[in-house]
């Protein structure tokens, strides 16, 4: 073909250049939609309860995926290092996801349950004072800052409207979940729990009263890659990529 | 031209001033009803900056001999001399955010403990201001100026080229504010929320047309090669903004929005922008600016006409796949990466071809490497282009990337294609740009642009080679057993032993951040039109063109 005809039409110019650009993103994303064995097939998934959906939204609010991935490989020290490699079921309500590109911090796929809560409270305000050769920024502020029932629940009301499951009940019980996971002994627990099977409860911040920033947080990082019952799940059969 | 036309009043000035006042009118609502500070903060910028520019259309319809915005060189010049301007503001203010936070991870302390200096928070801010502000800039002067001359026609339209500038710096602020208040959708490089990304793409459309309008007045039969590769950019960033940032905000009076993918599809979709960002904003854009402003500076034809179109059609082709190398050995299925990886290797035959094309239109002219400064920075820039894309390749193949992914040899891959690429290339053509735009004879110096290119590659070679260093070590400490079994280190002993380089790169940021500010001290005399220092060491081209018989002479 003479590529003058190209030189001298833009528009077909355009239109040329734009096929040839959508051919490779057709071709690896689409298919992800479609193929079955894209997201494993697993027990215990569940969208995040009310209380760590806030503080997910805190961790991309303040930018935590840049020097934290949540993504461990499927390499051997990692796996020996941060726990079982990662299952894209586990990310398959992430809106957005939090990969992350960057360890300049260690992963955190799986930090739930590996340190207190009252380590996690210390180490936001202040690293240095339980790390002492660490980077991190401090996020003392979030200790402050209360989070806002109402607004969580319209949150809720968005994922809904793209895919997560989250049923109108949990939607409007969003304000009364907040202060159930932070206050154990009250009698809403039991129903909140049968809506977050697995949800750790308790008083994150050790401070009484509305919950904090600080709360929402440590209640999503404590969950953060503790969902999925690894005991039940087969790397085989209709798993196997 | 049709002069009689250009001299009445136009119809477009009431459109103009009709578009700006609605946009006044929904930026100051978005001020006063957003419940949002920051959101709110934003309606006013923007409500603002429409308002300033309706009455700026409005003034120029009632004063008696209206600016028509046409140049003595019959060009529409102003906007591409704002962008030029802004470029160099953004560069600075884009190095400096970046060095800040080199800083930051050497000495924490330098977090301050607050929400708005926090690192998480600046390093949106330095990505988006030097890959969208600095470089967008760049990429929208120097496509209009090239577009104009290739084509040897106007701009279409007296405001449409201006609403492209200005419309996209108000995107910049808006984004680039919105972090520092936390206002971020939290995917790399696409960190804008919902109401700055659909203003975007507006601007983008706009920009589109202007650039084909231009192309459809054109008096060359053949649209010039650069003109491809800004084409094929323009269209492709809007398919890659368009699908990456589809959300749906939480309401249309809050920030928070929600990207309509989840999980694995999400990573997907983000890193096939995500690496397209690269290549087609921060490459192809720029391989633009080499096919005009090297053969136009060094004075000799273009190296080889096959080669730059197997170059085109290769490179727009090869790199939409080459995204799932950020997802090796991943939760992305085998397929998808196996996909990116293979044509990750085969781009870098396309990205060499166009190596050698730029640098091989020096035949004839090497010697104006030792002469020119300018022809040094803009050679320097390919080198470093074929550098970063030898390396891109072998970093994409799953055993290397096993090493090097999450560790600093990935930053310092990125900058050693930014700094030394796309920002050596665009201080290239700034300093080719500037004097041919305001009408001098020279750069006010020649001597400041040797300074500037030694200091800046200095500092680029400083912290390239510390984030090989820290890389590859942090990388090998990961993965390093002891005699009985046991993993070698903690994570904390990994990022204790990172300090050094560190400083390093830190240091090599601010010899680059000082060679900008020389840029901008040497760009404003030649701006202000001070008598040039050395006008006689620097080369006929380096004259506007009105000039440049006068300046032979």
């Amino acid at each position: 073909m003479d590529h003058g005809v190209l030189e001298r039409n833009s528009m077909l110019l355009l239109v040329c250049a734009l096929i040839v650009v959508s051919i490779g993103g057709i071709v690896q994303i689409a298919p992800l939609f479609w193929i079955d064995s894209t997201i494993e097939k697993v027990k215990g998934m569940r969208p995040y309860a009310p209380l760590e959906l806030a503080g997910r939204d805190i961790y991309v609010r303040e930018g935590c995926y840049n020097c934290h991935s949540q993504m461990i490989r499927t390499l051997k020290d990692e796996v020996e290092r941060y726990g079982h490699y990662s299952l894209a079921a586990e990310s398959m309500y992430d809106h957005p996801f939090q990969w992350g590109s960057k360890r300049t911090g260690p992963d955190l796929a799986r930090v739930g349950g590996k340190y207190s809560d009252q380590w996690h409270v210390e180490h936001l305000k202040d690293p240095r004072a339980v790390v002492s050769g660490s980077i991190m920024p401090g996020y003392p502020w979030l200790s402050d800052a209360k989070v806002d029932g109402e607004q969580i629940s319209r949150r809720m009301a968005t994922l809904k409207a793209i895919g997560v499951p989250y049923s109108d009940e949990m939607i409007a019980s969003a304000k009364t979940d907040f202060a159930a996971q932070t206050s154990p002994d009250a009698e809403t627990v039991k129903a909140f729990l049968n809506r977050y099977p697995k949800a750790r409860t308790g008083n994150f911040d050790g401070v009484d009263g509305e919950p904090t920033e600080m709360d929402a947080m440590v209640a999503y990082l404590q969950m953060l890659g503790t969902l999925v019952d690894f005991a039940s799940f087969d790397a085989a059969g209709p798993n196997l990529r | 031209m049709a002069t009689a036309r250009v001299e009445q009043r136009s119809p477009s000035d009431v459109l103009a001033i009709l578009v700006a006042a609605c946009l006044t009118a929904l930026g100051l609502t978005i001020w006063a009803i957003s419940p949002d500070a920051g959101m709110s903060f934003h309606g006013l910028v923007f409500g603002a900056a429409a308002g300033a520019s309706a009455l700026y259309v409005a003034g120029q319809l009632y004063s008696g001999s209206p600016d028509r915005g046409i140049d003595a060189s019959g060009y529409i010049d102003g906007p591409i001399r704002f962008a030029t301007l802004a470029a160099v503001f953004w560069g600075i203010a884009g190095f400096l955010v970046g060095d800040i936070i080199a800083w930051q991870l050497a000495f924490p302390a330098l977090n301050f403990d607050l929400p708005w200096t926090s690192f998480g928070r600046l390093r949106p801010l330095h990505t988006s201001a030097v890959i969208f502000a600095f470089g967008g800039n760049v990429l929208i002067a120097t496509s209009l100026y090239v577009v104009q001359r290739t084509s040897q026609a106007r701009l279409p339209g007296r405001w449409a080229p201006w609403f492209v500038v200005l419309g996209y710096n108000v995107f910049i602020v808006m984004a680039g504010t919105g972090y520092l208040f936390g206002i971020t959708g939290g995917k790399e490089y696409a960190e804008p929320e919902w109401y700055a990304d659909l203003w975007l793409a507006v601007v983008w459309v706009v920009y589109l047309l202007v650039f084909l309008g231009t192309l459809w007045k054109r008096k060359e039969p053949h649209i010039y090669v650069a003109n491809w590769f800004y084409l094929a950019f323009i269209v492709t960033v809007a398919m890659l903004h368009i699908v990456n940032n589809l959300a749906l905000p939480v309401s249309w009076l809050e920030p928070k929005s929600y990207t309509i993918y989840a999980g694995v599809q999400d990573a997907m979709t983000q890193w096939w922008y995500g690496h397209n960002a690269v290549g087609f904003f921060l490459t192809a854009g720029f391989l633009g600016i080499m096919y005009y402003f090297i053969p136009k500076r060094v004075e000799r034809p273009v190296y080889s006409y096959r080669l730059s179109i197997v170059h085109f059609w290769t490179l727009i082709f090869l790199y939409i796949w080459a995204g799932p190398h950020h997802l090796h050995y991943t939760a992305l299925p085998e397929w998808a990466q196996t996909l990116g990886m293979t044509f990750s290797i085969i781009l870098w035959m396309p990205s060499w071809g166009g190596m050698i094309n730029g640098l091989m239109t020096l035949s004839g002219a090497w010697d104006k490497l030792r002469t020119d400064p300018v022809v040094r920075l803009l050679v320097v820039s390919v080198a470093f282009y074929g550098m970063s894309t030898f390396e891109g390749p072998l970093m994409s193949i799953k055993s290397v990337n096993a090493l090097s992914h999450y560790t600093d040899w990935t930053i310092g891959h990125v900058h050693s294609g930014a700094l030394g690429w796309v920002a050596m290339v665009s201080f290239g053509a700034i300093y080719c740009l500037v004097p041919w735009l305001w009408n001098r004879k020279a750069l006010y110096s020649s001597k400041l642009v040797e300074w500037h290119f030694w200091i800046s590659t200095i500092g680029i070679l400083l912290y390239i080679t510390a984030m090989w260093v820290s890389g590859i070590m942090q990388g090998l400490m990961w993965r390093a057993y002891d005699k009985l079994g046991f993993l070698s280190y903690s994570f904390i002993e990994t990022s204790e032993a990172m300090h050094p380089y560190y400083v390093i790169r830190a240091v090599g940021g601010l010899l680059f951040v000082i060679g900008s500010l020389i840029m901008a001290y040497n760009i404003w005399r030649t701006v202000r039109g001070d008598e040039p220092l050395d006008a006689h060491d620097q080369p006929r081209v380096a004259a506007a063109p009105a000039l440049r018989l006068q300046a032979a002479e």
